[in-house]
């Protein structure tokens, strides 16, 4: 099948294979920090491929697993409020909040529904005009420009029954706090669609300031294994850089209609991760132009009160590439998809999914 | 059960939680030595021959979408968890939950659609019910078949694959994903241009071929909700031997595998209607290969791996770049209500 054949094709695998494996002296830890690499990497079983001294860590690249449970509880407390619609994307209606999932509130009659398109919630907002309809946000720099736009068409139409509960985040301020937090690695898998939509420029700053690798990566097995030999090749002979492997998409000014608009409706605010806690500056909340679409300001969250992260899940440290999945306690007995304790089991990117899926 | 007091979606979505469900309740309480073999259809010994008997219910959302609609899907539905426990479907029954409103032309096409498919893999539908619901209490139709089929003894144990020995080939009569993904694109009128067309197809004919024609047929399983990969799984699971299959050897039309990579879906756990699994023995794979070939609905067919003495309990694929990865059962649902 064209345009996916060829990145599956053993005769450019192997010389990848053999060129990696030629050059690759040092033990390396490279770190991805992309839920869809994360998982390419298990379903194409790129570690059985790799030398020894290679590794790959899972970083922070799974919305999903990053959210703070106390968005999830915000979510499940407007959820039972009479005359609220709350739509969202797929993986989100099974992370645990503190008591319950947005799943379990559908089964017990709420107005749960799973849209495709942010756009979908705008038009459940003029088919339901007595309805408050309110869209889950996150993620990172590939869905907030829909979301965006969304909320623009949202004000352009003065529709004031459609508000925007947001976690989204950017990436680079956490890639940073993973080098402040001591966390020993060799470079960076960069994200590849969200390099689409900001180009590479933002990662300058870990190569300049940090001597890190940085190579934006595409999603097939033959990106992936050329990204991982570039990193190789940056380690072995000592010049950190900052590449470009997934080129047929990411543009150096990356998409300028998505950043635009990202910048006319967002702005950066401090903002919570799983494993992290506080990053300054690495969220993305509604500018002053645009607040009276903000979930809080329809809604008041006083009464839902900020949540203990569970104790004996180590997401976390997983999601900051200390400890792998199958070093949690919980992981495969208590903590399976079916019954996920932590985010990292719940959204198909996630970490502890991906090796419960496909490693055994 | 996760310790919860309400059904989910997820414990219709033929996945863990669906087998949990299953086994905790169903089992727990209806349970005998016939209902815990967990086999796609129960089999009963009767003086002379076996008896098969099954049940499914249908709740596809569209009722129609390209390749089948849900009366055919029933029919098929219930001949095939026949066939694939080695039986000779004859007599259905078809329960119809109508919701108030339904349209009767649409209603006439279905059954129409349920008579032809009933005919062309002669089986009989010999009693029924109908019940109409309030507006809003189903969701336009349901419709409940249950099948009786004759087995001979020789043939009782296809189902639970008894039989199974590390050398056995895995063999599969086509290209999988279609029926799930067909639905998809129905159910969201998602335009997106190719041609995807659900293999809802009755396969006791074929299977029927088969099992007059060779001995060494260990086992049979169609690949419905969960995929392919959900049967494999579940093929080891707590059995002595492992399962290997080869990426490379699983067949998946053009089409549902660009859709597939679109949204997203990994095709192994996409749901098919038409799609037998077959554990064979190695001396009669051959013959099984050439008696499909000459069939309709098995002209595509391919050995996708086999069944090994090493990592029991697990299947393992052979990824098409050459490296190895395990495949689990469905967590969770791919689709909603894809049958």
């Amino acid at each position: 099948m064209r345009f996916i054949d060829e990145y599956y094709d053993t005769s450019l695998i192997e010389p990848l294979l053999r060129s990696i494996k030629k050059i690759s002296k040092k033990e390396v830890r490279f770190m991805e920090v992309c839920g869809g690499h994360t998982m390419a990497i298990r379903k194409f079983g790129l570690p059985s491929l790799l030398p020894e001294n290679i590794r790959l860590l899972s970083g922070p690249g799974c919305p999903v697993c990053v959210t703070d449970r106390w968005f999830i509880d915000k979510a499940i407390a407007l959820a039972r409020m009479p005359g609220n619609i709350i739509t969202t994307f797929g993986d989100l209606v099974r992370v645990p909040g503190s008591s319950s999932t947005l799943e379990k509130e559908k089964a017990n009659g709420a107005d749960i529904r799973i849209v495709y398109s942010p756009l979908d919630a705008l038009a459940l907002a003029k088919e339901f005009p007595e309805k408050n309809i309110i869209f889950l946000g996150i993620g990172f720099e590939t869905t907030s420009p829909a979301v965006a736009v969304t909320v623009a068409n949202a004000k352009k139409e003065h529709l004031t029954n459609f508000s925007l509960l947001s976690s989204h985040k950017i990436m680079p301020p956490a890639m940073k706090a993973i080098i402040h937090e001591g966390i020993k690695i060799d470079g960076y898998i960069c994200p590849g669609h969200v390099s689409t939509i900001t180009g590479p420029e933002m990662y300058r700053e870990i190569v300049g300031k940090y001597g890190l690798g940085c190579v934006i990566s595409g999603f097939e097995p033959t990106d992936l294994l050329q990204t991982i030999l570039m990193l190789v090749d940056q380690v072995e002979s000592g010049k950190p850089k900052l590449e470009i492997q997934y080129k047929r998409a990411v543009k150096p000014d990356g998409n300028l209609k998505a950043k635009k608009i990202m910048a006319e409706v967002f702005e950066t605010c401090d903002d919570w991760w799983r494993g992290f806690g506080i990053i300054p500056e690495s969220g993305l909340s509604l500018n002053k132009k645009y607040k009276p679409f903000d979930a809080g300001e329809f809604f008041n969250f006083n009464e839902v009160p900020k949540p203990e992260e569970d104790k004996a899940c180590i997401c976390g440290e997983i999601l900051k590439g200390l400890k792998t999945p199958a070093e949690c306690l919980l992981f495969r007995i208590k903590c399976n998809p079916g019954n996920p304790v932590g985010a990292c089991m719940v959204s198909s990117e996630g970490a502890c999914h991906a090796y419960y899926k496909y490693q055994g | 059960m996760t310790g919860d007091n309400q059904i989910l979606l997820d414990h219709g979505s033929g996945g863990r939680l669906s087998r949990e469900l299953t086994v905790n309740l169903f089992f727990k309480h209806f349970g005998n030595n016939i209902l815990s073999a967990a086999t796609d259809s129960a089999v009963v010994p009767t003086p002379g021959e076996h008896l098969a008997f099954t049940t499914d219910s249908f709740v596809v959302d569209p009722l129609f979408f390209p390749g089948g609609d849900i009366g055919k899907l029933a029919v098929c539905g219930t001949v095939n968890d026949l066939a694939v426990s080695g039986a000779t479907p004859l007599y259905l029954s078809a329960g119809f939950i109508i919701e108030e409103g339904f349209l009767l032309d649409d209603l006439k096409k279905i059954v129409r659609s349920m008579a032809d498919t009933a005919r062309s893999c002669g089986v009989k539908i010999v009693t029924g019910d109908t019940k109409v619901v309030n507006r809003g209490h189903c969701d336009k139709l349901f419709i409940n078949t249950s099948g009786v089929g004759l087995l001979k003894s020789s043939h009782k144990n296809i189902g639970s694959g008894k039989g199974i020995k590390p050398g056995d080939k895995i063999i599969i009569n086509g290209g999988i994903a279609s029926h799930g993904m067909a639905v998809m694109i129905a159910r969201n009128e998602l335009n997106v241009g190719g041609n995807v067309i659900s293999d809802c197809a009755p396969l006791s004919g074929l299977t029927g071929q088969i099992l007059k024609a060779t001995s060494g047929i260990k086992f049979m399983r169609d690949a419905t909700r969960g995929g392919l990969a959900t049967v494999l799984s579940e093929l080891c699971e707590n059995r002595k031997f492992g399962i290997e299959v080869a990426e490379e050897a699983i067949k998946i039309d053009d089409n549902v595998r660009g859709i597939c990579e679109f949204f997203g879906f990994d095709p192994l756990y996409v749901a098919n209607e038409g799609k037998v699994v077959m554990v064979v023995a190695p001396e009669k794979a051959g013959s099984v290969i050439n008696i499909m070939k000459s069939h309709k609905y098995g002209h595509d067919v391919s050995v996708i791996g086999e069944v090994v003495e090493k990592h029991p309990g697990k299947t393992i694929l052979k990824t098409k770049i050459g490296g190895s990865r395990m495949i689990d059962m469905l967590a969770g649902s791919q689709l909603p209500r894809i049958c």
